[in-house]
């Protein structure tokens, strides 16, 4: 059944709102009350004169009847029908469903919204709970201190004979463990308070960059435009003066000035201007940029992440990417695979704590240092989305006898509209181990709170 | 002759409180608090049993015991692994690579006692 063929069911919602009777539609329209009941229960199709007639009686635009407000409730509720593909569900009848039954059909799309919102919601609290060093060692201590004060407290009870000095030193003992305890409790009770109610606020270091940079959406034009090394500096330590609120930690503070200053110097080698202008030429090949412009391959990858994907979409027309305002994705990491600066993506999320994919491209760059390396990453979520991965590992220190160099690794993540049908494979990676869903992996260390389904 | 008992744990006071009750019960108790040299004090001191804390700074538990059933001096020693985590993938590991026992923090005074008899008499 085709869109238009709601008409009808529009037209009934219409003339219910207004409390009006069927009959009363007919009799000033023309046409015979059974007609009409067939048309509002679209049996019959409507257009042209009638159309323009029942859209005046019920005072409203024939377009809004023939068209309707549907389509976003139609999309979601497909979309909600694909993330289920082992229930027979009746897609062709989708639209008749939601013309039906608006009520249950916007049920059901604010229920999977709710759902999705959920799981994220679930991911980044076991991400949390799972790898948050802090919060370990803080339940380590506290366990520490029942255990000792349990077994020292049964010594008292239980002993019959116990020396005055050995009864000191326990009391002594659990005076100190009971001020441990309460210290320790307090203190992860006002953290469980403050974060995992909400589990995107801001709690580590890494957080906080990301806070900062997500604030900034990535780029900093005040700091393209200046051109010394003490304006770039001063300009630095006024964005980490103005984003106190997030930048709590010193750690951060200094991360980001770090971040920041190699963004001013990759901006002086690779502005802004020159780079859309390179990639108006010959589209998004980092390569080809970085070979042209004289600069190295992970300074074109930090600079294309910086832009916005809107000014990138124009100059992409049928390039086969899907940018939103965000653009594209990036991770660097150390030599030890450690990530050091993360831009998430929708729909390709990057671990808050603990270790990410070992599937990715960006660690088998590592072990391949100076290749440039490229798949085509297939993660699953409600839906399969496509990215397709751009990686290199190159030295951070220059060259020296007798010096081995360490690497930095990166990784720009652009969003696929589909597969090309040229591409060879694709590689079904993860986010991390604890929150993929994949089944049966090569690289899995740990089995995933997903197996089973949410 | 008085079984010999090593327990390495970190906690002073749990090691206090588990020695004073060890010796009560006629166990020759000595202890160690860290995991950079375990293996090297135990490979030194021979004991009949070993309490093993997972979590001990340095090294992991796991990982010593691991080295431990790896060498033939270490082959033979019943050990009691010790943990805060009370997971069934700890427990596993623990039987995974050698432990004869498995506890979780807090114990009782009498379960520990009961588990170290129970072992010292197999």
């Amino acid at each position: 059944m085709s869109r238009d063929t709601l008409t009808g069911s529009r037209i009934r919602e219409r003339r219910l709102i207004q409390g009006m009777k069927q009959a009363d539609l007919a009799r000033r329209t023309e046409i015979s009350a059974s007609y009409l009941n067939l048309i509002e229960h679209n049996r019959r199709r409507i257009g042209g004169k009638l159309l323009l007639s029942i859209a005046a009686v019920l005072d409203v635009e024939a377009s809004a009847l023939s068209e309707g407000a549907e389509a976003a409730l139609l999309a979601s509720l497909r979309e909600v029908a694909a993330g289920y593909p082992d229930h027979a569900i009746e897609l062709d009848r989708t639209e008749d469903f939601a013309g039906r039954f608006p009520g249950w059909a916007g049920l059901i799309q604010g229920l999977a919204a709710r759902q999705s919102s959920l799981e994220q919601t679930v991911v980044s609290i076991s991400d949390r709970m799972t790898h948050d060093p802090q919060l370990a060692e803080a339940l380590h201590d506290m366990l520490g201190a029942v255990t000792a004060i349990r077994s020292t407290s049964s010594i008292l009870v239980e002993t019959d004979a116990i020396e005055t000095e050995w009864q000191d030193r326990f009391h002594r003992n659990i005076n100190e463990d009971a001020k441990r305890l309460t210290e320790s409790s307090q203190a992860l009770v006002s953290y469980l308070n403050s974060e995992v109610s909400d589990p995107q606020e801001v709690t580590t270091p890494q957080d906080e960059i990301e806070a900062f940079f997500m604030r900034h959406a990535y780029a900093f034009d005040d700091l393209e435009q200046v051109a010394d090394t003490q304006g770039a500096q001063d300009i630095i330590t006024t964005l980490i003066a103005e984003a106190v609120d997030i930048l709590v930690s010193t750690s951060a503070q200094a991360q980001v000035s770090t971040h920041l200053s190699r963004y001013w110097r990759d901006a002086q080698l690779l502005s802004s201007e020159a780079l859309m202008d390179e990639i108006s030429k010959v589209g998004l090949d980092p390569a080809r940029i970085a070979q042209t412009c004289g600069v190295d391959l992970g300074c074109v990858m930090r600079r294309l992440a910086s832009l916005n994907g809107n000014a990138l979409t124009p100059l992409l027309k049928d390039a086969g990417y899907t940018l939103s305002e965000e653009g594209l994705g990036l991770v660097v990491c150390d030599s030890s695979g450690t990530l050091t600066f993360r831009k998430p993506l929708s729909g390709f999320a990057l671990p808050r704590f603990g270790a990410a994919c070992p599937l990715w491209v960006l660690y088998q760059a590592l072990s391949r240092p100076m290749m440039a390396l490229r798949e085509v990453a297939e993660l699953k979520g409600r839906e399969i989305a496509y990215f397709e991965t751009l990686a290199i590992s190159t030295p951070l220190t220059s060259p020296q006898f007798g010096a081995v160099p360490l690497f930095e690794a990166h990784m720009l993540i652009l969003p696929l509209a589909s597969v090309n049908q040229n591409e060879t494979r694709t590689r079904p990676i993860g986010t991390s181990c604890r929150i993929c869903p994949r089944e049966n992996c090569q690289g899995r260390r740990e089995p995933s709170i997903l197996a089973g389904g949410l | 002759m008085s079984k010999h008992v090593l327990l390495i744990e970190d906690e002073p006071n749990i090691i206090e409180a588990v020695s004073f009750l060890l010796s009560r019960d006629g166990y020759n108790v000595s202890t160690h608090s860290n995991g950079h040299d375990a293996l090297e004090v135990i490979e030194a001191k021979q004991p009949d049993l070993l309490i093993l804390d997972v979590m001990l700074p340095g090294r992991s538990g796991f990982d010593i015991l691991a080295d431990l059933r790896g060498r033939e001096t270490g082959e033979g020693i019943p050990v009691l692994m010790l943990t805060a985590r009370g997971q069934t993938k700890d427990r596993e590991m623990a039987q995974r690579i050698g432990a004869t026992r498995f506890m979780t923090k807090p114990f009782s005074n009498a379960e520990i006692i009961e588990t170290l008899n129970e072992m010292s008499l197999a």
